[in-house]
């Protein structure tokens, strides 16, 4: 039995607290060094240890959850593994994230799927949810074993072809049918295969100039339009993965207002970043969808502000050095966001007044833990619930240092950019697996921590 | 001039600079002894990323006659060809000590990626990469175009040039709406909307879809007429329905012509599919300068490699 005391935190920004958590849930809420000598006898008494941490100056959030991350294994762990991916969301404040299914092979059975859960949860820096493949190979002709996989250990409730559009019409249509007998949710990559044929860039004034093949927001805002009538006829739940243009905001926006169950994420770097980037030819910047322009960018902004846009979601994308150093016509999409996404967040969102700190825990732990349907995670920061927290430093300033990433991938668009907070510590579960910025060790397996598994 | 990646890299000064130093190495290219000493002991290396013949003999020769020691490298039968990367071919080129490296390539931005990633402190010339730019044919053009229309010390401020042909995929219009643009002409692009970059209302220029109105001039009367090359296999992709209809109504004969001013010219930078995007009467009638502008490519290469390398004394 161990106990975690988080001294003098600011829990959503608000009134500073101290935090007592025990057998990895928030046990007590105690105002401001309520925690004194005499708690801490106490608890000393009763466990065998007693961790603390300074939490003075910090902002404590619901352990970050991320809906949208590739960590390669199995097959490319030239790029990434789950133990590297896993260490790089500690250190990027999640307490979840949700692997993508486009591994080699593909996450398209249980067997694949329950591999991914077991790795991440050996490794034990972050809950590894794996995302199942909607179709057999990601080939968008016939649906995979949705269901063994929605009933394996994994208890998968995300599906994606992410990488690929679900672009059959009934194909699509089945799987957001099917999915409703387990609250499954497809997450769907809205890219429209024809018109991006050979597509290297947002399609605008910047491509123009390049002469690099365009992506045009239509091929983006044609899908999102079409699935969510879909969804609406069949009354399924739809996500829709990075959106991108001010005109999918605008058709999300349109689709909620109709009711239908359509939920939304954004990245970090299409809230941060736009075409004018790519100008230099610098495979950096190569991402799929692609960067926008600065009025998209602030069209993402007001749809995250508004509600439009549910959730912030990285993408996380990790390519080896060689992926990414040659021609940008034959460079890797894909973009790491790991280590940068809370940072980015607060610079994007929350300094310019976009959304307050209550605001960002919703978008960044508790509506993807409710899309994903993931217990134990995104709580309110409460007397009772699970103890997956974060603490952030809001005043520190970080020049971001790929080489120094826990991931293996350095494709990093925000290298060299000063960016506001730093993660300071991670509490998966009651168990601190980043104290003082670094990581500190795995929280070792436990059957009571495996909240999917207990969905059997 | 460090690099010379894009046609827009140019001021209007730097680019009178070259098209005066061409014309200087043109005077030369008469002499019975055409070669000057200028870069001797300096290595180019042409590196050619795609079939090119033409280009590739025309900075050839450019080097050749500055007394530079040239080396050629074709991806074919190269280790390119067996997957070498950009980057291992430039730490290569950098081993061989090479001063200036003319590079075309299929890939947009590869001369940019050669110049600024780091691999190499050698000059970087783009001789066309990909659809983005080809900025020497834009020099040899306004070259071309200056000795036509301007006199050699001309000066192409206000003239008016139409591009005609596949806009999208050109990096030759792309090179000339810049360069022209910077020199003061007035460029009038014509293409089908389809083989016009959705964008291209940003670009320093007019753009219009009908040809015969480009040529009536009702803005002024048309000083040039640049014929793009139009690919077939264009077609397949439904850009246009068919070569009998883009000849019908983009293709440049002589009867199209007739309308123009006497002295206005017509440039193809090559190769051209005669009887599509251009007639063979037009090709070879009075207003071609299509052959000039071949000989004066060799001059307009020689001044760029020398104002790279040689920096700005006079030859």
């Amino acid at each position: 039995m161990t106990a975690l005391v988080l001294h003098d935190v600011a829990p959503l920004g608000g009134d500073r607290a101290d935090l007592v958590v025990l057998d990895g849930s928030i046990d007590a809420l105690l105002p401001a060094h309520g925690a004194d000598e005499s708690v801490l006898a106490g608890l000393r008494r009763n466990h065998e240890r007693v961790t603390e941490i300074d939490g003075a100056g910090h902002v404590a959030l619901p352990g970050l959850v991320d809906l949208h991350t590739h960590l390669r294994e199995p097959g490319r762990e030239d790029a990434e593994t789950v133990q590297s991916g896993s260490r790089a969301a500690a250190l990027g404040g999640f307490t979840a994230v949700h692997a993508m299914a486009n591994t080699e092979p593909v996450a398209d059975t249980a067997g694949v799927v329950e591999q991914v859960w077991r790795l991440g949860r050996e490794a034990g820096w972050t809950e590894v949810r794996p995302v199942g493949a909607v179709t057999l190979g990601l080939e968008g002709r016939q649906l995979a074993e949705l269901g063994a996989m929605a009933d394996s250990v994994a208890g998968v409730r995300v599906f994606s072809d992410d990488g690929r559009c679900v672009d059959d019409a009934l194909v699509m249509r089945r799987a957001l049918e099917y999915v409703k007998a387990f609250d499954g949710v497809i997450a769907q990559h809205s890219q429209e295969p024809r018109l991006t044929d050979g597509a290297q860039m947002h399609e605008g004034d910047v491509s123009s100039v390049l002469g690099l093949r365009g992506w045009p927001a239509v091929a983006e805002e044609a899908i999102i339009a079409r699935d969510m009538l879909l969804a609406d006829h069949v009354g399924s739940r739809l996500h829709v993965c990075h959106v991108s243009t001010a005109g999918s905001v605008e058709l999300i926006r349109w689709g909620k207002q109709r009711g239908v169950a359509v939920t939304a994420e954004v990245t970090p770097h299409h809230l941060l970043l736009d075409h004018e980037s790519v100008r230099g030819y610098d495979p950096l910047f190569k991402v799929n969808p692609p960067l926008r322009t600065a009025r998209d960018v602030e069209a993402l902004r007001g749809g995250v502000a508004d509600g439009t846009i549910d959730i912030i979601a990285t993408d996380h994308a990790p390519h080896p050095v060689e992926a990414k150093e040659g021609e940008w016509v034959t460079a890797a999409m894909g973009m790491t966001g790991l280590e940068t996404a809370l940072s980015v967040a607060v610079h994007a969102l929350v300094a310019p007044g976009h959304l307050d700190w209550a605001g960002l825990a919703r978008v960044m732990s508790s509506a993807p833990a409710h899309i994903g349907r993931l217990r134990g995670q995104g709580q309110p920061l409460q007397v009772g619930s699970r103890a997956n927290l974060v603490l952030l430093d809001p005043a520190a300033v970080t020049v971001v240092d790929p080489a120094r990433h826990a991931s293996r991938g350095r494709n990093s668009p925000f290298a060299g950019m000063e960016l506001p907070g730093a993660v300071s510590a991670t509490v998966l579960g009651g168990h601190p697996v980043v104290q003082g910025g670094a990581l500190a060790t795995p929280r070792p397996p436990t059957p009571e921590a495996d909240g999917a598994g207990s969905l059997r | 001039m460090r690099h010379l990646l894009s046609a827009g890299d140019l001021s209007a000064a730097q680019a009178i600079e070259v098209l005066d130093v061409a014309e200087q190495m043109a005077a030369t290219s008469g002499r019975q002894i055409n070669k000057l000493p200028a870069l001797r002991g300096r290595t180019v290396v042409n590196l050619f990323y795609e079939d090119s013949t033409r280009t590739r003999l025309s900075f050839e020769a450019a080097a050749k006659r500055l007394s530079a020691d040239v080396i050629t490298f074709s991806a074919k039968g190269s280790s390119v060809s067996k997957g070498e990367s950009l980057k291992d071919t430039a730490l290569t080129l950098a081993a061989i000590g090479a001063d200036a490296v003319v590079m075309r390539h299929p890939a947009s931005g590869a001369a940019h990626r050669l110049a600024t990633a780091g691999w190499i402190d050698a000059g970087v010339l783009n001789a066309g990469d990909g659809t983005h730019e080809h900025p020497t044919q834009a020099l040899l053009d306004a070259m071309t175009l200056r000795r036509s229309l301007a006199g050699t010390t001309g000066d192409l401020a206000g003239m008016r040039v139409v591009i005609v042909g596949d806009v999208l995929h050109s990096r030759v219009a792309r090179s000339n709406v810049l360069l022209l643009h910077t020199l003061g002409a007035h460029v009038t692009l014509v293409a089908p909307p389809t083989l016009l970059p959705v964008g291209v209302s940003a670009w320093p220029c007019e753009v219009r879809t009908d040809l015969d109105a480009a040529l009536a001039g009702d803005d002024g009367p048309v000083d040039a007429v640049m014929v793009l090359r139009v690919q077939l296999e264009r077609m397949e992709a439904s850009f246009f329905p068919s070569a009998r209809e883009y000849t019908r109504r983009y293709g440049v004969d002589a009867t199209r012509l007739a309308g123009l001013p006497a002295h206005a010219v017509l440039l193809h930078p090559g190769p051209m599919n005669r009887g599509l995007e251009i007639s063979a009467e037009a090709a070879d009638g009075p207003r071609s300068r299509i052959v000039e502008q071949v000989a004066n490519g060799v001059s307009t290469r020689m001044a760029a490699l020398y104002l790279m390398l040689a920096g700005s004394e006079t030859p």
